[in-house]
């Protein structure tokens, strides 16, 4: 996450809008996640995991959390909204770098 | 006056270091975080340090103090090691199979959540409104764990 917004002017630059999802309610994005932490780009909240469980994302009882919360995944969609590019890890520790998805990007028209 | 056994104690110490400068240093960059190269090569020189103290500690002339000392210090060196390793390759991949998250060339599911302003947006919107006033290229979606 803090690595998309550091780089998130070459996003920009590039057409690509970045949006972060999560099981946060707006109020607590505003807080920590924009005024605390200082994230620029969209955030979206989905605290009934409705899309989270649309996209087979949601991680049922989370070990740190002890919640149900979406497990890290990214998609690249055109703007036809098909999915051009897809991360979904199977590590927690191999996380998806910027350079990765600008990278796929250069192949979009 | 007796020389200490500096191999056990510098092993004992670098091992400490070893596992908790991943957390706390190693994870912040891809190469050192997917694999821990740093913190195996750090593990490593422990390793042979611990040994080298165990083997001092178990001479013929030395108290059994040292002996159990030595032997607690290069177990909880290679304790150390299992530790990391268990937590980067057994706990990092207690994730869900998401066998059926959407793939590569299918039509990305709809949805309309609520923004960190409390107003609603579609993903229709994410996919033509402008972005420094020219029409975006792509959409990223990135799906994560909340802000703790």
């Amino acid at each position: 996450m803090r690595s998309f917004q550091k780089n998130l002017n070459k996003f920009n630059d590039a057409g690509i809008r970045v949006v972060g999802i999560s099981v946060d309610k707006p109020e607590q994005t505003r807080k920590h996640m924009v005024q605390e932490a200082g994230y620029t780009f969209t955030f979206l909240s989905d605290p009934k995991l409705e899309t989270i469980g649309r996209y087979d994302l949601v991680h049922v009882k989370e070990l740190a959390s002890g919640r149900d919360i979406s497990r890290p995944a990214e998609f690249l969609l055109d703007t036809s909204g098909t999915i051009r590019w897809r991360m979904v890890t199977e590590n927690f520790f191999v996380i998806t770098r910027p350079e990765q998805v600008l990278e796929a990007a250069k192949a979009l028209p | 006056m007796k020389r200490i056994n500096w191999q056990i104690w510098a092993g004992f110490i670098l091992s400490l270091v070893a596992g908790f400068s991943y957390p706390f240093v190693f994870v912040r960059w891809p190469i050192t975080r997917e694999f821990p190269w740093a913190n195996l090569l750090l593990f490593a020189i422990a390793i042979v340090l611990l040994f080298l103290g165990l083997r001092r500690a178990f001479k013929p002339d030395k108290r059994i103090v040292s002996k159990i000392f030595s032997s607690l210090a290069a177990a909880f060196g290679v304790f150390m090691l299992a530790a990391l390793l268990f937590l980067i390759f057994v706990m990092g991949s207690w994730l869900p199979p998401s066998s059926a998250a959407p793939q590569v060339g299918q039509k990305a599911p709809d949805f309309t959540l609520t923004d960190a302003n409390d107003k609603p947006v579609a993903l229709a919107q994410l996919l033509t409104e402008p972005i420094n006033n020219k029409p975006p290229k792509a959409v990223l979606l990135i799906f994560y764990r909340g802000y703790w």
